[in-house]
């Protein structure tokens, strides 16, 4: 009989694979209440590093075209596909649904990049805008990024609410910090894998798995982030984010759809430039 | 010295000039335009305007006796008041120079220069064998002031010496003898970047005034077109400390458009700019209208034009 | 040689009816608060009493945002669009009639210059409703889905600096999108809020629709804790803006901020030189510096700056300062004592810090409250006059060698509202206007304001856009 080698299930910072500095571990269990793995306890100190390490990569997910960035979420996709049996264990084993179920989701899942990564170079010309205005002007709006969001991924959704919280914040050129579902962050650690070998460069996604109620408080009060998705916090952290938040002005949104123009638009600036037309 | 007079150096000077942004200067002058002048101020106003004008007619129908005419309208604008002032000169083709001339000296006007268009006025085209002797013409005969025009089809293909090369040479023909206004036609150079070059390439050669417009084209003396032509002389002034003049002509027809004119100067290239011998106004119809709001700041209700000399 | 003077050209205010006191604007009707207070508005240049003012308090104010729920349910949201655009095209005709009575009570109660009054707020408040009128019955192309919903009832506070036109600015989209309101106008400049309420009269407005509760600070905070208000939008300070988000951070209150700012205007060595010099006294002296977009500090090139200065002092030598309602004047008068005590003090810190501060000689009146145009050269980042919003006129230069530098220091701000870029290079602009970190780039002009060109803050100047397309998400719920 072999002995299965099991995984190391580590965070994902800086487009590498630590262990959190904490030490600290939680013991997973799946839907039987088996023991199913011990995923990192992401600690203030692991989410200050991965505000950096996603500031750092801000300029040049930026300086990639639109067009360069919507290939690079389809490559997400395309790499994911090939793991799709992978995935779909994983979520049978933390949410209980049955395979066929768990493969619809990781297909989902793989939609959702798709259909993201084709917003990329669409987004300025839907969201944007040349305005009329009343003067010898040539006034438009674009669409900018944001800078850093963190995500809280939706705690119901193994990988689909994951995916869709982190597609949309990078497809509008943000770089992102994710926060796993407490209860079945396995898809994330794994998709983390998927995203250190696809094009997405180092900086851009980074990964947390842990307590979210126990992050929320830092994430909120953390003046080097721009905006954050509050999909996966309770109510009660979801005020206290918006409490510390309004520090800076965080843009703090909460979403109800996995695929929606609006979630782009969220985190995303609107700036309008205007020049005289003369000769 | 600026520039050497070469093609080169004056390029390489005129395309260093800052631009001009269109739409900023448009509304910086339409803000002046706003200015509300009223009472002493205006009383002031009026007649210093009036001692700016360059009383012009340059008609094909021009005959001896419109020029007598005109000369003792220039002398005493209003015959029923002698406090109105003289105007700045009288502006005459070539031909009538001497009977202009005769005509003011014969009536006490001396003091009023005649200032002869030049240079094969108004399109510039012809040999510069004519033009010098067009100018010398209208030298002999006694013109105080060269109203010449530049050759705006070389500025506009580049040939930038060549207009520098005329300039000079006219200036030199004029001397100590006549002031040199130099013509621009701005209406044809089109953008303000051209007539901000076209103003210092004229006040390196020597010009004493720079001028907008022939009249004969149009537009002509808009307001930001002399807004330019102020932020020229002010700062030319600065790198030089020479102070040149200028001339608006063609569009003024009223003392609302005058009096914005001062306005212009007076915040553009400052009040020292404010008397004749910096600011003149190319004009003919424009004379009547000052008198006539003369005469309702004086007798407190409107004037009618009947009361006012014709030309 | 004579001295060009222009002889004072005043506006009368003969023009003006105003009431000795003013009530309260619920249900269509103007009634006295139940507080039974009112504060004196007084007019700025020259410190005399305009009028008596209601001082909402927290029943005052929760009795307009009933008469807003009211006529939310029983008349607005039963109208159809088109009709509700028909009475902002109403109110928008009103306001150019009566524009005159606006530009000089605006004047009278603020202290800007009546020339921007007339010329600016007046027409642009007009504009926003005549431009937002025509959106009521298009919403479904708004981007916003097929049928997007207003929120409900709308709290709306809104500074000093434009009193009409901000008011222009909130109103406008709000009832366009089917919301109710309850205004809130700035303290010290409740007058044209309350002239509006008349011509919302005179256009026959539905009872409710709009209601104006004037005060103070604390009527603000009675509207953005009421709990039967479902949006709040708010223009103002960041101090304020971050307390709002504060208060409503447990509700499902949704919430605008048009807050404060301290934008780079950069001049770059191939700028047209004169139009920059205009565009930087524009930006920093228009409506006396008290504008959150304003440019307030000026980072030149190095190689230019003398040439820059040197142009920039004469023309500031040309800045009529006096009295407001003098069609000839540029610089009006500080809109308080309060905010004259606050310029006065970060200005007393640009010098003890060791900047160099250079005004122009001019006479400021005996009376009122006055600032002279002001610049400090020497300024670098670490000053306070390089960091806080002086919110007048007074104007901090900065320079920088290369455009890299100047971006850097540009965006090295937690402010985000607007960014000025003086060149004659068309790949420099587009490259200048991408890198800079702010809602609102004015590129060979500033401050420029038009309701179809969507005006909000990057960062710490605020959430949302008004104006434009973008403008009406802030009143309508979308679909994320």
């Amino acid at each position: 009989m072999r002995v299965d080698v099991k995984k190391t299930y580590k965070l994902y910072i800086g487009g590498a694979f630590p262990r959190s500095e904490s030490g600290r571990v939680y013991e997973l269990k799946d839907a039987k209440g088996e023991f199913l793995a011990n995923p990192c306890q992401a600690s203030r100190k692991d989410f200050r590093d991965a505000v950096v390490s996603a500031r750092g990569a801000v300029t040049g997910w930026n300086k990639a075209t639109a067009y360069n960035r919507g290939q690079i979420l389809y490559r997400v996709a395309e790499i994911m596909e090939g793991r799709t049996f992978q995935f779909a264990e994983e979520i049978v084993a933390m949410e209980g649904v049955n395979f066929k179920e768990a493969k619809a989701q990781v297909e989902a899942a793989i939609d959702c990049w798709v259909w993201y990564a084709g917003w990329c170079d669409k987004i300025a010309s839907v969201s944007g805008s040349t305005n009329s205005v009343s003067g010898p002007y040539y006034n438009f709006t674009v669409p900018e990024n944001l800078g850093v969001v963190t995500v809280f991924a939706d705690q119901k959704s193994s990988l689909l609410g994951l995916v869709a919280g982190l597609a949309a914040v990078l497809a509008g050129g943000n770089t992102a910090i994710v926060i796993a579902s407490e209860k079945y962050p396995l898809s994330a650690i794994t998709l983390s894998e998927v995203l250190a070998t696809s094009d997405v460069p180092a900086g851009v996604v980074n990964i947390l798995t842990g307590y979210s109620a126990e992050l929320a408080p830092w994430v909120g009060a953390h003046m080097d982030v721009d905006g954050i998705d509050v999909s996966g916090l309770s109510k009660k952290a979801e005020e206290e984010v918006r409490l510390a938040g309004a520090e800076n002005l965080k843009r703090i949104h909460r979403f109800n759809q996995f695929q929606s123009l609006g979630r782009i638009q969220a985190f995303m600036e609107n700036k309008t430039v205007w020049h005289p037309i003369g000769v | 010295m600026i520039v050497d007079g070469s093609e080169s150096s004056l390029k390489s000077f005129l395309s260093g000039l800052p631009g001009v942004d269109q739409v900023g200067a448009e509304a910086r002058a339409a803000m002046l335009a706003t200015r509300s002048i009223k009472t002493t101020s205006k009383n002031w106003a009026i007649d210093t305007a009036i001692s700016m004008v360059d009383l012009t007619t340059l008609e094909g129908a021009d005959t001896p006796g419109k020029i007598k005419a005109l000369c003792s309208k220039a002398v005493r604008p209003d015959p029923t008041d002698p406090s109105v002032p003289s105007v700045g000169a009288v502006c005459v083709y070539n031909d009538m120079v001497n009977i202009a001339r005769t005509h003011l000296d014969s009536i006490g006007g001396q003091y009023i220069p005649v200032a002869a268009v030049s240079t094969a006025f108004p399109s510039g085209r012809a040999s510069l064998a004519v033009k010098k002797q067009d100018t010398q013409d209208a030298l002999d005969n006694g013109a105080g002031e060269i109203d010449m025009v530049i050759d705006r089809g070389a500025f506009l293909s580049g040939h930038l010496g060549q207009v520098f090369d005329e300039i000079v040479m006219i200036k030199e023909l004029c001397g100590e003898r006549a002031h040199l206004k130099v013509i621009f036609e701005t209406g044809e150079l089109v953008t303000y970047d051209n007539v901000r070059k076209a103003s210092y390439l004229a006040m390196l050669a020597g010009a004493d005034f720079i001028k907008t417009s022939t009249g004969k084209i149009s537009p002509a003396a808009t307001a930001p077109v002399v807004l330019v032509m102020l932020e020229a002389v002010r700062d030319y002034f600065g790198m030089t400390g020479k102070r040149i003049g200028v001339k608006p002509a063609g569009g003024i027809r009223n003392t609302k458009d005058a009096i914005k004119q001062l306005v212009l100067v007076n915040e553009t290239a400052g009040p020292e700019w404010l008397n004749p011998g910096l600011f003149r106004i190319g004009a003919s119809a424009l004379l009547n209208d000052l008198l006539m709001q003369r005469m309702k700041m004086r007798d407190g209700y409107y004037a009618s034009p009947t009361y006012v000399t014709l030309d | 040689m004579t001295n060009f003077e222009y002889a004072p050209a005043l506006e009368s205010t003969a023009i003006l009816d105003i009431a000795s006191q003013y009530g309260l604007f619920i249900n269509g009707k103007f009634v006295d608060p139940k507080t039974a207070q009112y504060f004196p508005t007084i007019n700025p240049a020259n410190e005399q009493l305009i009028s008596q003012v209601a001082f909402a308090g927290e029943t005052d104010v929760d009795d307009a945002v009933k008469a807003a729920r009211n006529a939310y349910e029983k008349s607005w949201s039963k109208l159809s669009a088109a009709e509700r655009g028909k009475y902002l095209f109403r109110i928008a005709r009103i306001l150019q009639e009566r524009a005159r009575e606006f530009a000089v009570l605006e004047t009278l109660d603020n202290g800007k210059p009546i020339r921007e009054s007339r010329d600016v707020d007046v027409p642009l408040a007009a504009a926003h409703f005549f431009y937002h009128a025509g959106w009521s019955d298009k919403l479904k192309y708004s981007g916003l889905g097929n049928d997007p919903k207003p929120h409900g009832v709308v709290g709306q506070i809104i500074p000093w600096n434009f009193p009409l036109l901000m008011l222009a600015w909130k109103v406008a989209p709000a009832l366009a999108t089917g919301n109710t309101v309850v205004l809130k106008p700035a303290e010290t400049t409740p007058m044209t809020a309350l002239l509006f309420a008349e011509v919302c009269q005179q256009a026959d407005l539905p009872a409710g629709v709009i209601n104006i509760v004037t005060g103070d600070g604390s009527t603000g905070s009675f509207l953005v804790n009421h709990p039967d208000v479902d949006k709040i939008a708010f223009t103002g300070s960041t101090g304020v803006g971050k307390a709002i988000a504060r208060a409503v951070s447990g509700t499902k209150k949704s919430v605008t901020l048009e807050l404060g700012g301290k934008a780079a205007n950069i001049v770059f060595e191939d700028a047209a030189i004169d139009e920059t010099v205009e565009g930087i006294v524009n930006g920093i002296f228009f409506n006396q510096g008290h504008v959150c977009c304003a440019g307030s500090r000026l980072l030149i090139q190095e190689n230019i700056q003398d040439e820059v200065l040197e142009k920039l002092k004469r023309r500031m030598a040309s800045i009529r300062v006096g009295d407001p309602l003098d069609k000839n004047t540029d610089l009006g008068a500080i809109n308080s004592a309060e905010q004259l005590s606050r310029i006065t003090e970060l200005s007393a810190s640009g010098d003890l810090e060791g900047a160099h501060r250079w005004s122009p000689q001019c006479d400021l009146p005996a009376a009122g409250f006055w600032y002279p145009p002001t610049i400090f050269t020497g300024v670098t980042q670490a000053h306070r006059i390089a960091r806080e919003e002086i919110f007048g006129p007074v104007l901090s230069v900065l320079t920088f060698r290369t455009p890299q530098e100047a971006i850097e220091k540009a965006n090295n701000t937690p402010y985000g509202l607007s960014a000025g870029i003086w060149s004659e290079k068309g790949s420099r602009i587009l490259w200048a206007s991408q890198q800079l970190r702010a809602g609102v780039i004015w590129a060979n002009t500033f401050n420029k304001f038009d309701p179809a060109s969507p005006f909000g803050g990057y960062k710490e100047s605020g959430w949302g856009r008004e104006g434009g397309r973008h403008g009406l998400s802030a009143y309508l719920k979308g679909e994320k």
